[in-house]
């Protein structure tokens, strides 16, 4: 298998060549943008036989990978941020219409005020549209998740949209070295498409999209909160099968030194590293910490989480979103896990790293300092790491 | 109460199992010995609820006709919208209140 | 093979008795044939012809959403290509005025623009029928709607001119565009058979009228269809490559009507007739667009 120095975008373009996806439908946006160039230039080359369409919108791009999927064939798209939020009508029409379509996420933040860098805010307000989620810590992840994407999609008992966020730039646009798996190693993990669900097609006339009234809707959502729940067990086999052709083991949450750890850190996607160096170093000062690293959001791994963190008496969540009224939206998750569960650890909500600021070995540290002050006594629920409040302060006056 | 994945309706044309001829107030009847046999009804019908039949055993204004195919109203989904008794170009079709 | 006694879009469905939108839909998919893939914009066709679980549609048939007919059209030939099966498969998109000249005004220019071998035919009922006749840009000048009252204050409607979408799809230099009247239905007919024979993009503009929203008598759907020709107020043309020199223009009325024929029957244009100046702009509107289209260079 070629190491190759790649890009994320450019992983998720090698991804989508390697899934042999025959329709592209793309639009620009930073930092998504090398994805449909990237997938442009292997077209031209002859590496890739697929149609590219460059389409006037996102909107429009997740309307024709639809129109792709419902015709039957493996499609995939890319976009971030603001390109999101203009779908956001669609990615619930791809759900409800249960196409296995694939999309990878430069996650960014959301204007107002415009920030092109990473932030998980997009693809936390997409929370609930029927998509499954998984986040990359690395470019290798990216590459291997977008290809996990498909199977799992694809399954006959999922058959609904997934979503690969990545972060902007710190994965879109860094150079990293990826293994690049062997064609057919890819083909043998995805098989043959074949088609396990209705297509337009004129020998076999179907309506796709048709007007539902009250006594039917109701059963197509749960259809969907069902497919859903199904899609927690195929994931897991999808890892595992993955794991046995290419050597690379996932899970929807992984830890690092969990086992006697008083205070856990969660974190998603490329902060992950951070995270990881921050306990290490920490250890070696004799600090009880550990890290759990969320890998696929949606199915929410609730009871993976409820498991993997029974030992810790305080959750230290790190959130690159915020809900404004009230946390952030991992931590909403993880929280809500628990509400069901006697002797619950402390569960803190720490935001930072929005718009692109850097997230710090410092800044784990402070995180650390207040979870281990919180273990012991009174806390904040919801607390902002690293953001200048004096100066916002003397706009908006105190609390 | 059926449900399917995606809400695919595999079963083309099945609005034609329901009935929109209860929406009617005013039926049209064919007066086939007025009749030419041009369709224009048929061409003109929005549901369509006008068929086209071989058209021997139907009564007929003019011999030369007898081989052509007569229109024949499904009263099944006759909304009685008038446009076929508003375009007959011989004025061949009635318009009559239903009797409920 | 000619399928014109062959019923492609089944009845059953729950258009109001009188609309004249199957009558296009019936039409064009009686020339298009049995190997098409339809498209649906949302709308009032969209709503009454899919009543889960029962569809209208014997052909293959997809709605996604208002104003991405055409993206969705675009990725379906974009996959039938892929898979080697484009050749000879129509793709034909069906949408309102506000699904086309409206808020899909942007998707369709994208698809034109792309050249997508897609047949797209407006059904222009004039405003927004599904959700209770609100006007539109395609709503015309004086037409009273929900959104365009008539009051003291606004004597005249819709106080702006109807947008000319098919002018625009010409200017995109697409292969074919046309207007069509079902009205005038072999003018109809040859103006669809000749779309579908073309490849690339095409656009016919068709009137169709909503008895509700009009507010007509239904069993006047056809008669005031003619009448909207006949009065020159809908002219029957078709550009070929955005030629707008070679404007043809496929039926001449040998007189025009007086607008006022065609006003008259429909209620939506009632109150006009207590502003005679109005109608008067309108059959001025009308004749200008004659002087200037009807001998092209
Ligand atoms: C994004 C979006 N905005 C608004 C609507 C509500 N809506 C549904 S149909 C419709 C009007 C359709 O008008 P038109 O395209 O002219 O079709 P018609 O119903 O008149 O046939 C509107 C406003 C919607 N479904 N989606
Ligand atoms: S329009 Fe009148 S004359 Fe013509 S076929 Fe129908 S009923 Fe007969
Ligand atoms: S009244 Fe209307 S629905 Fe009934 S047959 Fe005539 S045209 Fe068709
Ligand atoms: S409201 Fe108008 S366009 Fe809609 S179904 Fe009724 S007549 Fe047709
Ligand atoms: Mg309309």
């Amino acid at each position: 298998m070629p190491m190759m120095m790649l890009k994320g975008n450019e992983s998720t373009a090698y991804a989508a060549k390697l899934a042999r996806v025959k329709v592209v439908p793309a639009y620009p946006i930073t930092p998504s943008t090398v994805f449909p160039e990237k997938v442009s230039e292997l077209i031209a080359n002859g590496e890739m036989d697929a149609e590219f369409l460059p389409v006037e919108s996102e909107h429009s791009a997740l309307s024709a990978a639809i129109g792709a999927a419902a015709t039957g064939v493996r499609t995939m798209t890319a976009t971030a941020s603001q390109g999101l939020a203009f779908m956001n009508e669609i990615l619930y029409i791809a759900s409800g219409m249960r196409l296995p379509i694939v999309m990878a996420i430069g996650n960014r933040a959301l204007a107002a005020p415009v920030n092109i860098w990473a932030d998980q805010q997009d693809t936390m307000m997409v929370r609930d549209s029927g998509w499954i989620h998984f986040y990359a810590e690395t470019n290798q992840e990216a590459l291997d998740l977008t290809i996990i994407a498909f199977k799992v999609s694809e399954n006959e008992n999922v058959l609904l949209p997934a979503l690969m966020g990545m972060d902007a730039f710190v994965l879109t646009h860094t150079m990293e070295p990826v293994n690049v798996p062997e064609q057919k190693d890819v083909d043998a993990f995805l098989g043959e498409k074949e088609i396990n669900y209705p297509v337009l097609d004129p020998s076999k006339p179907a309506t796709f999209g048709a007007f539902v009234f009250p006594e039917h809707y109701m059963e197509f959502r749960y259809s969907q909160y069902i497919a859903m729940e199904h899609a927690k067990k195929v994931i897991d086999d999808a890892f595992e099968q993955f794991n046995k052709i290419f050597g690379r083991g996932y899970s929807k949450v992984s830890g690092f030194q969990v086992e006697d750890a008083d205070i856990l850190f969660i974190t998603m996607g490329s902060m992950t590293g951070t995270a990881r160096e921050t306990v290490r170093k920490l250890r070696e000062e004799g600090e009880k910490v550990g890290l759990v690293k969320i890998t696929v959001f949606r199915p929410f791994p609730k009871d993976e989480i409820i498991e993997i963190t029974k030992n810790a008496k305080v959750i230290a969540v790190v959130d690159r979103n915020i809900s404004p009224g009230f946390a952030g939206a991992i931590f909403t998750e993880v929280a809500a896990s628990f509400t069901n569960v006697k002797n619950r650890p402390k569960i803190i909500d720490f935001i930072l790293g929005l718009g692109g600021r850097d997230i710090r070995v410092e800044n784990y540290e402070e995180i650390y300092k207040r979870s281990k002050k919180a273990m012991r006594g009174k806390f904040e629920e919801v607390q902002w790491i690293d953001v200048d409040e004096e100066s916002v302060k003397e706009v908006e006056g105190s609390l | 109460m059926k449900i399917t994945k995606g809400v695919v309706i595999s079963e083309p044309g099945s609005t034609a199992l329901e009935e929109t001829g209860s929406w009617r107030t005013f039926r049209p009847e064919i007066r086939y010995e007025k009749c030419i046999r041009c369709m224009i009804c048929w061409n003109y019908c929005p549901e369509p609820a006008i068929e086209k039949k071989p058209g021997e055993e139907y009564p007929v204004a003019n011999q030369k006709l007898i081989k052509m195919p007569v229109p024949v109203i499904n009263y099944q989904y006759c909304k009685g919208c008038g446009i076929c008794v508003n375009e007959c170009p011989t004025k061949a079709i009635d318009f009559v209140r239903e009797e409920k | 093979m000619n399928y014109e006694d062959m019923e492609f879009f089944a009845p059953g469905h729950r258009a109001c008795a009188g609309c004249a939108a199957p009558i296009i839909v019936k039409w064009v998919l009686k020339l298009a044939g049995p190997n098409t893939i339809v498209v649906n914009a949302t709308g009032c066709l969209e709503v009454f012809s899919t009543p889960y679980p029962h569809s209208a549609w014997r052909l293959p048939w997809i709605h996604v959403a208002f104003e991405n007919a055409s993206a969705t059209a675009s990725g379906i030939e974009a996959a039938l290509k892929a898979m080697g099966k484009k050749e000879g498969t129509n793709i034909i998109v069906f949408g309102g005025d506000g699904g086309t000249s409206d808020i899909g005004i942007q998707s369709l220019s994208g698809m034109a623009e792309r050249g997508h071998d897609v047949l797209y035919v407006l059904y222009d009922n004039e405003a927004y029928m599904n959700t209770g006749i609100q006007r539109s840009s395609s709503t015309p000048f004086g037409a009273w709607t929900t959104t365009s009252q008539v009051g003291p204050s606004k004597p005249l409607g819709k106080e702006e001119f109807k947008k000319p979408i098919a002018d625009i799809m010409a200017a995109h230099k697409i292969p074919y565009v046309a207007t069509a009247n079902p009205a005038f239905l072999p003018d109809f007919k040859a103006k669809v058979q000749k779309a579908l024979s073309i490849k690339g993009p095409k656009f016919i503009h068709t009137i169709s009228s909503c008895t509700t929203g009009w507010r007509h008598d239904p069993s006047k759907t056809i008669e005031i269809m003619r009448l909207a020709t006949e009065t020159g107020i809908f002219p029957l043309w078709e550009i070929e490559n955005g030629d707008f020199g070679h404007r043809k223009i496929t039926y001449m009325p040998k007189q025009r009507k007086p607008v006022e024929e065609y006003l008259k029957p429909q209620g939506r244009f009632r109150h006009l007739f207590s502003e005679p100046e109005k109608i008067k702009e309108i059959q001025k509107m009308v004749d200008d667009w004659w002087a200037q289209y009807e001998h092209p260079q």
